[in-house]
């Protein structure tokens, strides 16, 4: 125990503390946290990155190849600077997969809560709802609801976070089902707290980490989903950057020059990747099964 | 004036898909201030049942009759909000499992000051340092440094302390008490016994103890109330029960306790009652115990018995109350 230990440290810095240790001794996790630190770095302070206008063509310099001066990219079919593309168009993916996310979880987690705590036919609705939008694909349900949508960026999110819904429904309500049984659950009732303490501090706040993992699992396919509409012509429209429109105009010209596609190809994986990494992490971290 | 929490002719019914259930059947009772009652009977005899009917709080599959009144307000009759109020501080509750009913993501005194917080409104400053002094009135060794930790630091022992510190938090009018001891070990149980009687008399509450050891009755109750099969069979002063127990499944039940101070006690097989509590579907026609019982009769299977007064204080739902019967019934009596 670590009660004779004249405590200094607060127990909850001290958790916080050992979760840092934990996740440290895990490679993977490091270095995918260390991609993440570098993309959201790099969408912040994308313009002063950027050495060229991302958007301004040049005529003259179409096509150079990688490492070409000036251009350590090279450049497009318009004769834009690649690199500078890549750095801005970093935003409209980060945005993309943070914020449908985010929006998935405001909306998704307290349905969650109230189909599990007050079950009931309300709690069927919500299942059978879940389950129809669960029986298409992510990604070709946001491609539907983003036809149906007007093409912009705020619409693919829009599209992508309703997508992600059903899986923060599912995920909230099977931890609460299993969270309202617990005594602690039933010793609040009995103390006289309302519906409302009872979902969102003391069910929510044990909930927390499988919905860590399912949102860190969401951004990249979120990333993913707006590169996709991007790339289909319903999501981020020319000329604004975004990796998805860069690798649909650079299908063109695979052949002439393979560069244009790899480089946002390349910063799409690795950005999922690097999320996905940590999202792994987290599960890992979390799970109060592993050691400590 | 009307006692601290009268139960009169509480009856709750549940609906199973084998049909209903009858889980308690017109049970009475009340406890006066400070009074220690406990509610005796083995499992499934409706004892849980009737702590949560007092505080409203059956599975929807239950249907409750019957009046419950503290202090002479009837609790049957007062709105979900208004019932939210009662609970937590003008009665509240001790678990059987400590290391359970903490939630594991907050301090303990936060889960305490949460407590006051919404009962008594006080500040989250306020309230820790009240969860400090309650910590320190439930004994708990370093109630500075703990109240800042969370249950998985904690004993079993300590955290029942942590509940009983939250369950007496607003100085509750009636503190149920559903097998407190039971998941602890024995030196633990007594000084949890200890700390439940001493924090009575400081708070002036009364409990209502629900407990299938009869070890923990006779340390801290006043009065008794047997249950079985949903139904009082037998009620009386602590004293008097202990010493003459009227009803044979009372006896039954005292012939089950180890007792190692008697003679040879040690060599002695523990008196068990054969057979098990039957579950009731509808009212009963004949004695409930009946078909476990030493000395039924024709008339025990008649109609189920009225819960009659056999000597001073002490009541006995039984045809032939009293203390004779076979001799090794007589010896466990002892």
């Amino acid at each position: 125990m670590t009660a004779t230990v004249p405590v200094t440290v607060h127990p909850r810095a001290r958790r916080r503390q050992r979760l840092r240790r934990r996740f440290a001794r895990r490679p993977p996790a490091v270095v995918g946290l260390a991609g993440v630190v570098l993309v959201v770095l790099v969408a912040l302070f994308a313009t002063l990155i950027a050495p060229f206008d991302p958007d301004k063509g040049d005529y003259s310099n179409i096509f150079l190849p990688p490492l070409s001066p000036g251009h350590l990219f090279g450049t497009d079919d318009l004769g834009r600077d690649l690199f500078s593309r890549i750095v801005v168009g970093a935003r409209a993916s980060l945005l993309a997969g943070v914020a449908a996310t985010a929006l998935a979880m405001v909306v998704g987690v307290p349905i969650g809560l109230v189909a599990g705590y007050y079950r009931g036919w309300l709690d069927t609705v919500i299942m059978r709802a879940t389950d129809v939008m669960l029986a298409f694909p992510f990604l070709v349900l946001a491609v539907g609801l983003a036809v149906i949508l007007s093409p912009s960026l705020s619409n693919a999110v829009l599209a992508l976070a309703i997508s992600a819904i059903p899986g923060f429904v599912r995920i909230t309500r099977a931890e609460v089902l299993g969270l309202r049984e617990q005594d602690y659950v039933q010793a609040a009732i009995v103390n006289g707290a309302p519906d409302r303490v009872i979902l969102f501090q003391h069910i929510l706040q044990n909930s927390l980490s499988p919905l860590v993992v399912q949102a860190s699992m969401t951004i990249p396919a979120s990333i993913i989903g707006e590169a996709a509409l991007s790339y289909l012509g319903i999501g981020v429209q020319p000329p604004t950057a975004s990796w998805g429109i860069m690798l649909s105009s650079a299908q063109n010209y695979v052949a002439q020059a393979p560069w244009y596609a790899l480089f946002p190809g390349v910063a799409i994986a690795i950005t999922a990747l690097s999320f996905n990494l940590v999202g792994d992490g987290l599960r890992d971290v979390l799970d109060p099964r592993t050691g400590r | 004036m009307s006692p601290r929490l009268a139960v009169t002719d509480l009856s709750v019914r549940f609906a199973t898909d084998d049909g209903p259930v009858l889980a308690v059947d017109r049970m009475s009772f009340s406890v006066e201030p400070g009074e220690v009652l406990a509610l005796v009977g083995e499992s499934g005899c409706g004892k849980s049942v009737t702590a949560m009917s007092i505080l409203r709080l059956l599975p929807s599959i239950a249907s409750m009759t019957g009046s419950i009144a503290l202090e002479g307000v009837e609790l049957t009759d007062l709105s979900l909000p208004e019932m939210r109020k009662i609970r937590g501080r003008d009665i509240s509750m001790i678990f059987q499992e400590p290391m359970t009913s903490l939630n594991p993501s907050f301090t303990v005194g936060f889960q305490i000051g949460e407590v006051l917080r919404r009962h008594e409104g006080m500040s989250r400053k306020a309230a820790r340092a009240r969860a400090v002094e309650l910590l320190e009135l439930v004994r708990m060794p370093a109630p500075e440094v703990r109240v800042d930790e969370y249950p998985h630091q904690l004993s079993g022992g300590m955290r029942q302390r942590v509940m009983i510190a939250m369950a007496v938090a607003c100085s509750p009018k009636v503190l149920i008490a559903d097998e407190p001891t039971t998941a602890l070990d024995v030196t633990i149980q007594a000084q949890i016994l200890d700390i439940l009687r001493d924090l009575q008399q400081r708070v002036d509450a009364s409990i209502v103890l629900i407990t299938h050891d009869l070890g923990v009755v006779a340390d801290i109750a006043d009065r008794v109330e047997v249950m079985y099969a949903g139904h009082k069979v037998e009620s009386g002063p602590v004293d008097a029960l202990f010493a003459a127990p009227q009803h044979p499944y009372t006896m039954g039940l005292m012939g089950a306790v180890p007792r190692p101070d008697l003679a040879g006690g040690t060599q002695q097989r523990l008196q068990e009652i054969p057979g098990l509590v039957p579950v009731l579907h509808r009212e009963p026609e004949a004695c409930v115990f009946a078909a476990r019982c030493p000395r039924a009769s024709d008339d025990c299977l008649s109609a189920m018995p009225p819960l009659e007064l056999v000597r001073p204080g002490q009541r006995a739902a039984c045809y032939h109350p009293g203390r004779r019967d076979t001799p090794d019934q007589q010896g466990a009596l002892v």
